[in-house]
């Protein structure tokens, strides 16, 4: 039975993606289910059909509804406030006036009227555009998820708007500035993956938002030509501000820095503070001494500016007054010598990114010897199976690991291979999330792992090099991951790479029950691996594949289960149009978009991209030259 | 899996004088043409430095990889050192590959350094005729290769150390050609 219901993923599939770096206070909270209502298109909501729009409930109804709405104001996660929202006509009504925070995880799959028509009083917003892979240059420029028709929306039906987090949007600065001038109590701007804005829009923010406690902007591509960069920061208001997290290390230009150090002296409540790499150490000393009760310390560039004399050990001094530092990143420019800086801190670390420091295992060990409190690392592989046998031996508490290449190329030399895993796999047991590249790999690697951290929620391994086997036993790498899926019974997300053949997605469809989002790169043999795949993995919400033999025979065996899942991504795939245009005809409720880095790449038979996800709206109305929606 | 079995036969033939059919069979990309397999710098014998990269591969983000540009600049501009070790010498040297042009140049400083091949004749092809060396290098996958088989800029992209045999194993390596 299709269920159009903007279903899957909670707190957790947050915690999943790349913003794990960011606080998750801003993602609870409700989220657009499609209960049964008027308007739909008469196959949403599964407990039976409900009559038309009826008169409004008598008084006493209407009383049994306040109360309710008193009680449902409490329910916070929206898992329960979909499933409230389905109980009857009137719990709906009731949990639409109480959901204060609305998280839409794909823009297109329902439209601003909608969720606008019917939550009535939202406070809050997460909105996510495009998909994981449009990181990777894979979706052309323009392709779509504008914040703009949103803004629109919300600046007349939310006027007492306070927070809005977007991924992976395009926000340009006139939609911040309109932002800025449209909600007077706005408090908390997140920013992760976006693009199309620049320093100007940030301006505006910084001096419209009276009330602003939160600017946390996260990898996003900021756009601003050379002679037009504003001086954002000394636009903020003269007055004490109510600051509590500023994070700017993708704002990649020159910081005026007294702005900044005025700024961090008149915002007492900041508590997270992330700089960019044009900060340096003797900068960055200042900024602790005006912010002692820092909680999150980004560095910016870590090492001393021109002409800035500064010794190891005053630095540490600054790192001993900063008792209360349990979050470290930044590291961008570091030199190495400076590192010990922040031994005085690392007991009390609980996550640590090192993800842009260049330094070798030596380098690496007294730091991580003591942070024995240390949930989450991210480091380059530049230290090595070396630094990750240090990291093993001193990290007991270790749940989210992340290894990026330093080199990320498929022909690199790769300083990480099965030998680091493996350590890491016996010295921290209590892992949930893995992210390794590398370029050499073994099953039995993989298989340790599954057997020693059986808690992984998350197994994301990249072989760099396409299509490697196991680089011992010159094996696919089929039964590793199999021994994943088979071993770690919570695991909700998978990536696959190397030589792997159809039987790995027969291990994955056959043990893969919780899997919700797949991550498939130049893999398999045929159809039959996408088939498993659909056919089996029951909870898969994300299905992105590249660069695999499937074809239409696979995509097609998909369509029971389409409309349960957010999206799915194919590209240079074997796929057809009249594969696509099959799976169009018979899933109306299905956006099937084939997309071409050309207009004229639309006109042939092979389909190089493509994306398709369940949407109440259907064809969106912004779609572009290059984009064909089936 | 056979395809790849026959990637790692030991053979003196030019590497990927065979066709790529092997590997490029499973299927039918237009990337293809630079399909994966293990050992890189195979494609055409064109002497390119790195093979073709493919769009979004290996899956990093833009900002990230932006980020160690200017570093690797800097790196790329110091010289690509390589180890070279002599049998029966005590110790091992150092060479920066980037300044020699070709295999002549690389001969000719390693003879300087280690005064090895003075008493024979210079071949392009093998090891030095007439002397007892051959010089040898390890190559990404760690196996043990004749120094000359294939272009000079495939040779410095994928050569990890040299060694430079002497005695009867090189004289074994010699006869072979």
């Amino acid at each position: 039975m299709a269920r159009v219901e903007e279903t899957g993923g909670d707190r957790e599939e947050n915690k999943e993606e790349e913003t794990s770096w960011w606080s998750p206070e801003a993602v609870e909270g409700g989220r657009v289910g499609e209960g049964p209502s008027r308007g739909s298109r008469g196959d949403g909501g599964g407990d039976g059909g409900r009559p038309d729009t009826p008169p409004p409930p008598p008084y006493s109804d209407q009383v049994l509804e306040n109360v309710l709405e008193n009680v449902l104001q409490f329910l916070v996660c929206r898992r329960d406030r979909n499933a409230a929202s389905l109980v009857c006509r009137s719990w709906y009504r009731a949990e639409a006036q109480t959901r204060r925070e609305l998280s839409v995880g794909n823009c297109y799959a329902v439209s601003p009227a909608r969720v606008v028509r019917r939550f009535r009083c939202a406070r809050a917003l997460v909105l996510k555009g495009r998909p994981r892979f449009a990181d990777f240059n894979l979706f052309p420029l323009g392709w779509g998820a504008r914040f703009s028709p949103w803004l629109a929306a919300m600046a007349t039906a939310y006027p007492w708007l306070e927070r809005v987090c977007l991924k992976r949007m395009t926000v340009s600065d006139s939609d911040l500035a309109f932002l800025a001038r449209s909600f007077p109590s706005f408090r908390d701007l997140t920013l992760i993956c976006c693009d199309g804005f620049g320093t100007a829009g940030l301006a505006v923010i910084a001096v419209l938002c009276r009330n602003l406690r939160i600017l946390d902007l996260i990898e996003n591509d900021v756009e601003d030509e050379e002679e037009e960069v504003i001086d954002w920061i000394s636009r903020f208001p003269e007055t004490t501000t109510s600051l509590e997290s500023l994070s700017f290390e993708c704002v990649n230009c020159p910081v005026n820095f007294s702005a900044l150090e005025a700024l961090v002296a008149r915002s007492p409540s900041l508590r997270r503070l992330r700089v960019n790499q044009n900060v340096s150490l003797g900068q960055l000393r200042r900024l602790m001494a005006r912010a002692p009760h820092l909680t999150h310390l980004g560095t910016g560039s870590f090492r001393p500016g021109i002409a800035e004399d500064l010794n190891v050990a005053d630095l540490e001094q600054a790192f001993v007054s900063s008792k209360s530092l349990i979050c470290l990143s930044g590291f961008r420019e570091v030199a190495p010598e400076h590192l010990p800086a922040i031994l005085p801190v690392c007991a009390n670390l609980v996550s640590l990114n090192l993800s842009y420091a260049v330094i070798t295992a030596e380098q690496l060990k007294p730091v991580i010897l003591k942070c024995n409190n240390l949930r989450t690392f991210w480091v380059l592989d530049t230290v090595g199976d070396e630094g990750l046998l240090a990291v093993a031996k001193a990290c007991k508490n270790l749940h989210e690991l992340r290894v990026f290449p330093f080199e990320a190329t498929e022909d690199s030399e790769g300083s990480v291979s099965d030998v680091g895993l493996v350590a890491i796999s016996n010295g921290c047991r209590k892992l949930q999330s893995i992210l390794f590249f590398c370029q050499r790999m073994t099953n039995s690697a993989v298989v340790a792992m599954s057997k020693n951290c059986q808690d992984l929620v998350v197994f994301r391994l990249c072989i760099m090099g396409r299509h490697r086997p196991d680089h011992i036993t010159r094996e696919p790498m089929d039964e590793g991951f199999g021994a994943i899926v088979m071993n770690c019974k919570k695991l909700t997300r998978l990536a696959v790479s190397g030589l792997l053949t159809d039987k790995v997605f027969k291990y994955i469809a056959t043990h893969g029950k919780s899997i919700r989002t797949l991550s498939v790169a130049f893999a398999g043999d045929s159809d039959l691996s996408l088939k498993y795949v659909l056919e089996g993995c029951h909870s898969l919400q994300k299905l992105e594949i590249r660069d695999s033999p499937f074809g239409d025979v696979g995509l097609l065996s998909g369509i029971h289960h389409y409309y349960n899942m957010r999206f799915l991504w194919m590209s240079s795939c074997m796929l057809t149009l009249s594969g696509c245009k099959e799976v169009a005809q018979k899933m109306p409720n299905l956006v099937v978009e084939v997309i071409g880095d050309r207009p004229k790449d639309l006109d042939s038979d092979t389909v190089e991209k493509l994306y398709l996800y369940r949407s109440l709206e259907g064809p969106r109305d912004d779609v572009p030259l290059f984009v064909n929606i089936l | 899996m056979a395809s790849y079995v026959e990637d790692t036969e030991l053979r003196l033939g030019l590497p990927g004088s065979d066709a790529l059919a092997t590997r490029g069979s499973k299927r039918s990309l237009p990337e293809d043409d630079a399909a994966g397999d293990d050992s890189s710098c195979r494609n055409g014998g064109s002497g390119s430095a790195a093979k073709a990269q493919v769009v979004g591969w290996p899956p990093i983000r833009t900002y990230r990889k932006n980020s160690f540009q200017a570093m690797k600049v800097e790196s790329e501009a110091s010289g690509l050192f390589v180890k070279v070790s002599m049998d029966g010498a005590p110790y091992l040297r150092k060479i920066d590959l980037k300044v020699y042009k070709g295999y002549k140049e690389l001969r000719e400083g390693l003879d300087g350094m280690f005064n090895c091949f003075s008493q024979g004749e210079f071949s392009r092809k093998e090891g030095c005729n007439g002397s007892e060396f051959a010089i040898t290098y390890e190559d990404k996958d760690g196996d043990l290769m004749l120094v000359g088989d294939v272009p000079w800029e495939m040779f410095i992209c994928s050569c990890k150390r040299l060694r430079i045999m002497k005695g009867s194993e090189a004289r074994g390596l010699e006869s072979r050609h």
